[in-house]
Formats: C-alpha cells, structure tokens, sequence
C-alpha cells in the first residue's frame, strides 16, 4: 500500500509518463482513494501545462540589432 | 546603387536558409557560410534570452548572456561535437554565462548548482486546494505572464534553473542534466520539488473560488 510520501516521490515521473504499467496501477489506486494527492496530481499537472504553454515572447527589436550587430563584426572580422 | 554592406548582405540571406533542419545549419556553418549561423541564431534567441532573464533576473545581464553565448558559440563551433543538438549546446553555454553573471552580482551569496540543497522538508505538501478547471482564464495575459514569471523567479536557482530547461524549454531530462553539468537523478529530483513548489506558489491565484486549503500532508 503506497503512503501519501511515496506518492509525491513518484509524483513527476507519473506526470511525464516514465514509470512502467505496474507502478502507474499502484499510483492510480492511491490517488483514487486519496482526495488530497488527487488535487496534488491535478494541481501540478496544470502548473506544467501552464508553463508549457507560456507565449514565447519576442525578443525585443533593439536586443535583437545588438546581438546581430556584434555577431556580424565577429564574422566581418573573421573574413578578413 | 549603393553597395551592400556586408552585414546587410548576410542579414538578408538568412531567410533563404529557413527551411533546413538544424543538422544541416551545423554543417553549413561549420564549412564557414554564415548565413546558416545567423538562420541558427535566428531560430534560438528568443528561447535563450528567455533563459538567460529567468536565470540572472536582470535584463542587462541577460542581454550580455545572449551576445556572449552565440559568440562563443561561432567562435567555437569547431569544437561542438554534433553527438548532441546544436540547441542543447548553445543553452549549455548560456547557461554557465548566466551563472557566472549571477555569481558576479550576488559575490557575498553562493550561488551553486551543485550544492546539496535538499533539505527533504519541501516535498511535504502544506497547501492543498482544488483549482479552475483552466484557472489562468481568470487573469488577463499581462497578468498570467507576471504571475508565472515571478513565480518561477521566487525559486532558488537550482531549482529554477531545471525547471525553466525541462518544463519552459522543453529540454529532456538528460538533455536538462547535460546542459547544466549535472546527474540525471539530480535533474529529476530537484524537477519534483520546483515543479510542487511552483503548484503551491501557483495555488494562491488559481484555488477555486470559495474553497479553502483544506489539508496539510
């Protein structure tokens, strides 16, 4: 019988899919008896999907000129 | 007409080179054709300024982060091996720019990603509460990004810094434990930890409404 520690331990692996069949049965028991790692489960899951789905922000143009700017003398220098 | 600068030059050609893979840019680039380095450059600097602002908190360091990585990356890229991605790489490098940086500015703090800092007690859950079916719907986009941001800005670097490459940038675990110098098993255990405390962190904004913490583990 797995405890609400063992749970958590197993916790991350669970949610990326990287545990065999046996161990993801005995995970699945224990969350559907235990309300608390229920909403943990739950909860982490969405924090990841959250943060996996952050809009990628541009990157400002001036940041951008500089880079290219010091990236071209660094070329222009080298085929010389 | 005016001639054309030679950065002008170069700037205008990467776009031809948008639709090779990453491998072949590896390869045209190593054989000297810069237009496939800046087509490179291109399609990674958003992600690493990204990383780079997560990990130093500080836009000038991050800025200084991304010029630096990409060229040392140009300046080195004979020495990439090409048994890892060219990507992988180049997050290695930023990475230990912005660590340096951070090291730099916090000088009278250690700032280490190989210190033991698991202290064990932080898996313990403390705050439990349901949340939205898509609690980031109660926010407006400025709003989310400023929570998620300062969220993951709250945790310590080491804890940041595998959470970010994992769960922001999408690195695999062994790509995360190569990247940042560092074991599988301590990728996967300091993973575990940022990603609860960030559910915690998180907890505070999203729990529905008119619930209560309800438990302590």
């Amino acid at each position: 019988m797995l405890t609400c520690r063992d749970f958590l331990a197993e916790l991350s692996e669970y949610l990326d899919e990287r545990i065999d069949a046996e161990l993801r049965a005995k995970l699945e028991r224990h969350i559907s008896e235990c309300p608390n790692c229920w909403v943990i489960a739950d909860t982490t899951k969405k924090t990841i999907q959250i943060y996996k789905g952050m809009d990628a922000v541009p990157i400002p143009q001036e940041v951008e000129s500089r880079l290219m700017q010091a990236l071209e003398k660094k070329m222009a220098a080298r085929s010389r | 007409m005016k001639p054309m600068r030679y950065d002008e030059e170069v700037l205008m050609a990467v776009s031809s080179q948008a639709g090779f893979d990453e491998a072949s840019l590896v390869t045209q680039a190593r054989e000297g054709d810069n237009r496939a380095f800046a087509e490179l450059v291109k399609r990674y600097e958003a992600k690493i300024f990204r990383l780079a602002l997560h990990i130093t908190q500080n836009r000038e360091d991050a800025e200084d982060v991304l010029q630096e990585a990409f060229l040392k990356a140009y300046e080195h890229l004979d020495q990439f091996q090409g048994n890892s991605k060219f990507y992988t790489w180049i997050v290695r490098i930023a990475v230990n720019q912005a660590l340096m940086k951070l090291r730099r500015r916090k000088a009278d703090k250690s700032v280490s990603l190989d210190e033991d800092i698991d202290t064990g007690e932080d898996t313990v859950t403390r705050e439990i509460a349901a949340w939205d079916e898509d609690p980031e719907q109660r926010f407006s986009r400025e709003e989310l990004g400023e929570i998620l941001s300062s969220s993951v800005d709250s945790l310590a670097p080491a804890y940041r810094s595998v959470f970010v490459l994992r769960d922001v940038e999408d690195l695999s675990t062994e790509e995360t434990a190569e990247a940042l110098g560092i074991s599988v098993p301590a990728v996967k255990s300091r993973l575990l930890r940022a990603r609860l405390q960030l559910r915690e962190k998180l907890t505070r904004y999203f729990k529905r409404k008119g619930d209560d913490t309800f438990a302590y583990l």
